[in-house]
């Protein structure tokens, strides 16, 4: 058994510095001069004294301890865990993206601003929007400010309405995005097809409903084929489509939700355009409107003089009011906009189109020998159900946890809540397909020891630096973090 | 078909793949996706380049925007120029870390989650409170999640903020008071500072939170110790605004009595980078642990009673609670987590101070040439900021435009956000700046005046 790691805390020693600092070259200030003792602090922070080597070591050693797409084949359904390329993290890293002012002169940042317009209106394109905010930072805080939209939208309108529908399938922002928002979240069954069931969405509307929020395709990975109908629906009760961009991989430049009838679209372009996931974030969470709303967007917006020039557009009376601090993660809009011009309009389609493929094959190898829950056509993803394995004791998440000794990250698991022992893989066009290969294989492989020996599979991993850990004890008893009184 | 440097599809590939799925054509792979919907033809938006085609242009955008290293920063309000020690971009480049999703599999993910845990650590230390979360989008969204909490705690719907907080952290507690029907109370300031006559008036029974920045925006320190008996003699819940890297000197808010604590991590070895992504972080008491918002890693042991790390108090969050989630945040600000833990375990519990002091130094010696001039706004202790107010009529947009023609970057201008305050600039001056530089803007910002 390797030993435990030590906590950076753990290897402090006084009188050891990591640090350099210049020389002072003004005069010292004393601090009784300047600030009221009761001001002052009382007691300094007891942060470890290490040197540099043990920095570098102690964090490399951490990182070992890690998995990144770049260790390895990262399946995880509904996250697009697509290879996040070199070049971005260079261009973003360009003093003149890394080391400028949000309160700059707009004349001493042209460059970001044209970056920003740019991105701006190619989103737009992209989704058949006719305007884009860049501000919100995440999934979930493009929701809010989607919903926050809509409800200026109908309130402008002098009418009030109470109520946000999400299918059963959809993830756990939407309804919490719709709580902060101000609104009631009514949940809709699927059907039979694991898609919008139309009765239920006709019975759920009403002069009451705000918006119906909806992925597509959904999490299951299939293409809600009555979309223009469930559009219809909506909008004959008054109500607003929000989209939820998460699955935006599978669609790129084959159909826009503009075009099905959404009224508000947010991308995640920590899945989408590649940026990386950072162990669970920066991201960024871009949200476009139809006109109707655009009014209403987040100031301010990245706008364009005749003369050509660029500038802040904070003459917005009807806006929501602001979302983030300063302009978005721009480190972020930066590297999504790299990989959008790393493809194109053609190469972002061909992205879709791989997806999607490598989605279906893999679903049509692994339909033996675990349950797909929903068959036919998918989309960049799709799900199975473990329940088969039930019968010889075990779970999909002992499935998940054989595959750590295989070196993959698991897909993900028990997500969407309407499938039982749900096992959801989106395998990206990033893979090839002897990647695909193995992966299944080592599927197959966990399937017939499941049958055959399954305390093999429930006993996993193995190979791990550690072993299951004891969830229960951590949030029954906390310990949040090492700080000594 | 165009082959692409990250798509390893072969035409072989796909001919197989598809004869393995039964379908004879990519498009049969979208015939679910009804005609009247489907794009056709190619969506007008900006081309394709090759590698070196790309950086070309993103070098020409880059260089198009004057950046810190060639024009010295004078420019503050919640973004500064501090020193990044080069060690933090080599270890936030191990894509170990970089390009890991959040660690929802513990056994391989152990190194985000002690990073996450040693970033809790380091924020309730600095901070001297008991909980803190993995982190949140930057420090003006977590004082409306602040707020959020402590409405949410106290079944109150009153909302009092100063003034004194970062125009654009009012703002969006604006906003996110309208989606929770959260009425706010903006409390005025004198001398550069919150009106604690004001605010004693204006704090009631009805009142959730009480919500002070300091240094305040303006830079000045505020005086929490008259303020916090003032929000608890009410039961509400008194929230703090803090940069991290002010800690180094000034009291900690949990010895100031504190119940929530906010900032932004920026300080704390973060890029400028025009504002974002930065780091919130955000800390609490340990009555409200179980409300506070985001992720939170926890100790535990594993099956051989090993020590590890995992995500733990998930019954608070939207994956698990949906509508009924404490927040909404999922994806936060990890990688920027990461580089304050870095820029603490390199600073350490020496250098943090002496950092600090460090800023004090240079902005008391750039103030002092202000206050001999009678520019000096506010007379209130200060940490690395200051106002200083400028001739009568004075633009100070006009001024920036031409200190940045002089390799300058001048301070933030107030009258923007407060009319009362036209013709004042908010000024920054941070350890990086040298004698000679702030002689020289000095000089400079005198002779344009």
């Amino acid at each position: 058994m390797k030993p435990e790691k030590k906590l950076i805390f753990e290897l402090s020693k006084p009188g050891r510095v990591a640090y350099s600092l210049p020389e002072c070259d003004v005069p010292q200030v004393s601090l009784n001069d300047v600030i009221p003792e009761s001001m002052q602090r009382s007691k300094a922070a007891e942060l470890p004294e290490v040197y540099e080597v043990d920095v570098i070591r102690h964090y490399t050693e951490l990182s070992r301890l890690n998995f990144g797409i770049d260790n390895g084949f990262y399946p995880l359904g509904s996250c697009t865990m697509k290879y996040n390329p070199k070049i971005n993290e260079d261009t973003a890293r360009f003093p003149g993206f890394a080391k400028i002012h949000p309160h700059q002169p707009e004349e001493s940042i042209q460059g970001a601003l044209e970056l920003l317009y740019t991105l701006q209106n190619d989103l737009a394109v992209l989704t058949g929007m006719d305007q884009v905010t860049l501000q919100p930072a995440a999934g979930a805080h493009g929701e809010w400010t989607g919903l926050m939209m809509i409800r200026a939208y109908h309130e402008n309108r002098g009418e009030k309405r109470s109520k946000v529908i999400v299918p059963d399938s959809s993830h756990g922002t939407n309804p919490a995005s719709a709580t902060t928002a101000g609104y009631e979240t009514i949940t809709i069954k699927s059907d039979e097809r694991g898609m919008v069931d139309l009765d239920a969405l006709r019975d759920a509307v009403g002069d009451d409903t705000a918006a119906l929020m909806l992925t597509n395709p959904n999490t299951l990975g299939l293409f809600e084929q009555e979309i223009v109908e469930i559009a219809n629906i909506v909008h004959e009760a008054g109500g607003l489509l929000y989209y939820d961009g998460a699955n935006s991989n599978a669609i790129m430049g084959i159909t826009r939700p503009g075009d099905m009838g959404f009224d508000v679209v947010h991308l995640n372009l920590h899945k989408t355009m590649s940026t990386p996931h950072g162990g669970g974030g920066p991201g960024a969470g871009p949200v476009g409107v139809k006109s109707k709303l655009v009014p209403f967007l987040p100031k301010p917006i990245v706008n364009k003089k005749e003369d050509g020039t660029f500038y802040w557009d904070y003459d917005r009376p009807q806006s929501i009011g602001r979302v983030k601090a300063y302009y978005g993660n721009f480190g972020i809009l930066v590297r999504a906009y790299t990989y959008m011009r790393t493809y194109g309009p053609d190469g972002l389609k061909r992205v879709s189109e791989v997806a999607v493929i490598n989605a279906n094959y893999m679903m049509h190898r692994l339909a033996p020998f675990y349950e797909v829950a929903y068959p036919g056509v998918c989309k960049h993803e799709f799900v199975l159900s473990g329940r088969k394995l039930k019968q010889y004791g075990v779970r999909t998440l002992d499935v998940a946890k054989r595959l750590l000794d295989f070196g993959y990250h698991p897909p993900t698991i028990y997500f969407p809540l309407n499938v039982e022992e749900c096992i959801m893989i989106e395998p990206t066009e990033t893979e090839s397909k002897e990647t695909l290969d193995g992966f299944i294989d080592i599927m197959i492989q966990i399937a017939k020891e499941a049958e055959e020996n399954p305390e093999i599979v429930i006993n996993a991993p193995y190979d791990t630096v550690v072993k299951r850990l004891d969830e229960t004890t951590a949030a029954r008893k906390p310990v949040l973090n090492c700080t000594c009184e | 078909m165009k082959k692409h440097r990250y798509i390893p599809m072969t035409e072989q590939d796909q001919s197989d793949m598809l004869a393995t799925i039964g379908a004879d054509s990519v498009e049969e792979l979208f015939s679910d996706i009804p005609e009247s919907i489907q794009y056709n033809g190619t969506m007008p938006m900006s081309e394709a380049l090759s590698e070196p085609e790309l950086l070309k242009h993103m070098s020409e955008l880059a260089e198009r925007n004057a950046h810190f290293e060639q024009n010295p920063c004078f420019l503050g309000a919640g973004i500064y120029d501090h020193h990044i020690p080069v060690v933090i971009n080599h270890m936030i480049s191990r894509s170990e870390f970089y390009t890991a999703y959040t660690p929802y599999q513990p056994e391989i993910s152990q190194g985000e989650l002690q990073a996450i845990f040693e970033f809790q650590s380091y924020i309730c230390e600095l901070t001297d409170m008991k909980v803190a979360n993995a982190s949140m989008y930057d420090g003006a969204t977590a004082l409306a999640e602040a707020a959020a909490l402590a409405s949410g705690a106290t079944r109150r719907k009153r909302i009092i903020v100063s003034k004194a907080v970062h125009p654009e952290a009012r703002e969006i507690l604006q906003t996110t008071a309208h989606g929770l029907g959260l009425e706010i109370v903006e409390v005025g300031f004198s001398n550069g500072v919150t009106n604690i006559d004001e605010l004693k008036s204006s704090i009631n029974e009805d009142t959730a939170a009480v919500l002070i920045q300091s240094p305040n925006f303006f830079g000045c320190i505020e005086d929490v110790r008259s303020i916090e008996p003032l929000v608890h003699e009410k039961k509400a819940l008194l929230a703090l605004s803090v940069n991290p890297l002010s800690l180094g000197l000034l009291e900690s808010p949990g010895k100031l009595g504190a119940d929530i604590v906010v900032g932004d991590a920026q300080p704390l070895g973060i890029p400028a980078a025009l504002g974002g992504p930065t780091c919130g972080f955000f800390a609490v008491t340990e009555k409200l642990m179980r409300r506070i918002p985001g992720r939170v890693v926890g100790q535990t042991t594993d099956t051989d009673g090993k020590r590890g790390f995992v995500l733990t108090l998930q019954a608070r969050e939207q994956h698990i609670r949906r509508e009924k989630a404490t927040s909404n945040i999922c994806s936060n600000q990890a990688l920027l987590a990461l580089c304050a833990s870095i820029y603490m375990s390199t600073m350490g519990k020496v250098g943090m101070q002496e950092v600090a002091q460090l800023n004090l130094n240079k902005s008391h010696y750039a103030a002092k040439q202000f206050s001999e001039s009678g520019k000096l706004a506010f007379n209130a202790p200060f940490f690395n900021e200051f106002v200083v107010k400028l001739p009568e009529g004075t633009d100070v947009k006009t001024v920036n435009s031409k200190l940045i023609e002089k390799g300058y970057i001048g301070g933030f201008d107030l009258g923007y956000s407060y009319p009362e305050l036209k013709g004042h600039m908010l000024l920054a001056v941070t350890e990086r700046r040298t004698k000679d530089e702030i002689d020289g803007f000095i000089h400079e910002l005198e002779e344009i005046i």
